[in-house]
């Protein structure tokens, strides 16, 4: 029914289709809570090991389910670049737009979208929070950063 | 269950049951993830199972793939490439879905949805973590295919051959991915690359003088970036090392550097991890290095790959090619003086698979 309804007001920039966000069973609570604007990452009940993104072991020690657990949100960029043509022709529609890498407060790095700032503005070392935003090609929400409100 | 959970699964159990733990493997054969994972297998299971693997391979052999993997492990022990490998092999089969598991490694899922792919964005990434914690400029950066396609000059096999740059045509070529210039990145062109390795005894029984493999180093440890354990030190690092151990040979004795060049920035932290200048000092090395055939310590003479295209996995193979050809004295038009001792390196994925090779012209 969604793939109708996108079909139905397509316009050229959305004419290629972003390829489907493939989750497994395994990683399907991420995104649920993901759309609830929470990031979770998994702890090791064994050795303590902080991990993202999800697997089935613990990737210090290998024991087995690691445990979910809520991430604070707060990280900093552990380096990043400005797209101004995408590797995937699908987001051309969305450039120019910062990715990095943020590494979180508690320890895991991941790949995100560094939004509601200037790109000029963003520089490695530089702290931000979770700021998630909705996808409505992928029906998803993403779980992106922006600077830190500074205290 | 995915393909990557059934190898955890088998990975684990098996290493348990040698009475091992996961910080004892430092080798990784594995049967090809057919579907799951198209490209870079061993580098997306070594990362999902935090392995870094000192010795990773792909063997394709069908059925006999297990009984195949095991002499491979035994030779790669033998020849001091690692000393515990695992052999793992699995496959999900979803009765409700699909028999082979879809397209659904890591990077599909964890970073394609942010707009993030291809080559270009991660290189991007390296370039920008390298300026922000050591001061590189483009500038420096700009030299490597400047002075790389001086070089090409003398090869006419090059697809750039007689299209000199300066560094003011690369920092005023296109931005591809900030930092990176248009004529930063690798072109990618067709073209196939091949050697032959035999004994040495065989070898002498053949029109040219042999080349010697002295030494090799080997490291896997990420494939998403976001794993990388590092990303101004490349896994390269230790594969040098480990090659210069083996081959007893030290940075001063090279004559000649062939080293894989997809983007600039690789070049300046490889010489970093060659030892070759400081970590960090890879920017300001390159801007007063002579590349050139006369210099005392020559990179890329045929041009590197910023010259004569990437001819897909094939470029790398040039970069042997190049150091043979070298220290046979065959290299017609930009031979350097009796050269006797070559670094080769070869990088997969984003500084995540690596190889290095010391060759020489004697066996020791």
């Amino acid at each position: 029914m969604t793939d109708t309804q996108s079909s139905s007001t397509i316009t050229k920039s959305e004419s290629i289709q972003r390829p489907r966000l493939v989750t497994t069973p395994l990683t399907e609570p991420f995104w649920d809570r993901a759309n609830e604007g929470e990031l979770l990452i998994q702890h090791c009940s064994n050795c303590g090991h902080r991990q993202h993104y999800p697997r089935n072991i613990c990737t210090s020690c290998w024991a087995d389910e690691p445990m979910w657990m809520s991430a604070s949100g707060n990280g900093v960029v552990w380096t990043f670049t400005l797209v101004e043509k995408p590797g995937h022709p699908a987001w051309a529609d969305e450039v120019p737009y910062v990715i990095a890498l943020v590494e979180l407060e508690e320890g895991p790095r991941m790949m995100t979208r560094i939004v509601d700032c200037p790109p000029e503005t963003v520089a490695v070392g530089m702290p931000v929070s979770l700021a998630p935003m909705w996808d409505n090609q992928l029906n998803q929400m993403l779980l992106s950063f922006a600077p830190a409100v500074s205290e | 269950m995915t393909s990557l959970e059934m190898i955890a699964r088998a990975a684990r159990g098996a290493t348990f049951d040698a009475g091992l733990t996961p910080q004892d493997i430092d080798g990784l054969i594995i049967g090809p993830q057919v579907g799951e994972t198209p490209q870079h297998a061993p580098a997306a299971l070594a990362e999902y199972l935090g392995l870094q693997p000192r010795f990773a391979d792909i063997v394709d052999l069908g059925g006999a793939c297990g009984p195949g993997m095991v002499w491979r492990a035994a030779a790669a022990i033998a020849a001091g490439m690692a000393d515990t490998v695992l052999c793992v092999l699995g496959n999900a089969r979803d009765p409700e879905r699909l028999p082979r598991s879809p397209n659904r490694n890591p990077i599909r899922e964890f970073d394609v949805p942010y707009g993030a792919s291809g080559a270009n964005q991660a290189y991007a990434m390296v370039a920008q973590a390298h300026m922000a914690e050591f001061g590189t400029t483009p500038e420096q950066l700009a030299q490597v295919p400047v002075k790389q396609r001086q070089n090409a000059m003398l090869n006419p096999n090059a697809v750039f051959h007689g299209k000199e740059i300066t560094v003011d045509d690369v920092l005023s070529s296109p931005m591809v991915m900030s930092p990176l210039h248009l004529l930063e990145v690798v072109m990618p062109c067709g073209g196939g690359a091949a050697v032959v390795v035999t004994s040495s005894d065989r070898a002498h029984d053949t029109p040219h003088d042999p080349v010697y493999l002295l030494g090799a180093g080997e490291m896997v440890t990420h494939r998403a970036l976001s794993q990388a354990p590092r990303l101004t030190t490349s896994p390269l690092a230790p594969a040098i090392e480990q090659a210069y151990r083996m081959a007893a040979v030290r940075t001063d004795e090279l004559d000649l550097l062939s080293i894989y060049d997809c983007y600039s920035i690789v070049v300046a932290e490889t010489v970093e991890d060659a030892g070759v200048c400081a970590k960090g000092e890879g920017g300001p090395w390159i801007e007063q290095a002579d590349f050139s055939i006369t210099s005392d310590l020559p990179i890329n003479p045929h041009g590197g790959q910023l010259s004569t295209g990437q001819s897909d996995l094939a470029g790398g193979m040039g970069h042997v090619v190049e150091a043979v050809l070298q220290l046979r004295g065959d290299a017609i038009g930009r031979q350097i003086d009796d050269p006797e001792l070559a670094l080769v390196t070869g990088n997969g994925a984003t500084l995540s698979e690596e190889v290095a090779l010391i060759l020489g012209n004697s066996p020791s």
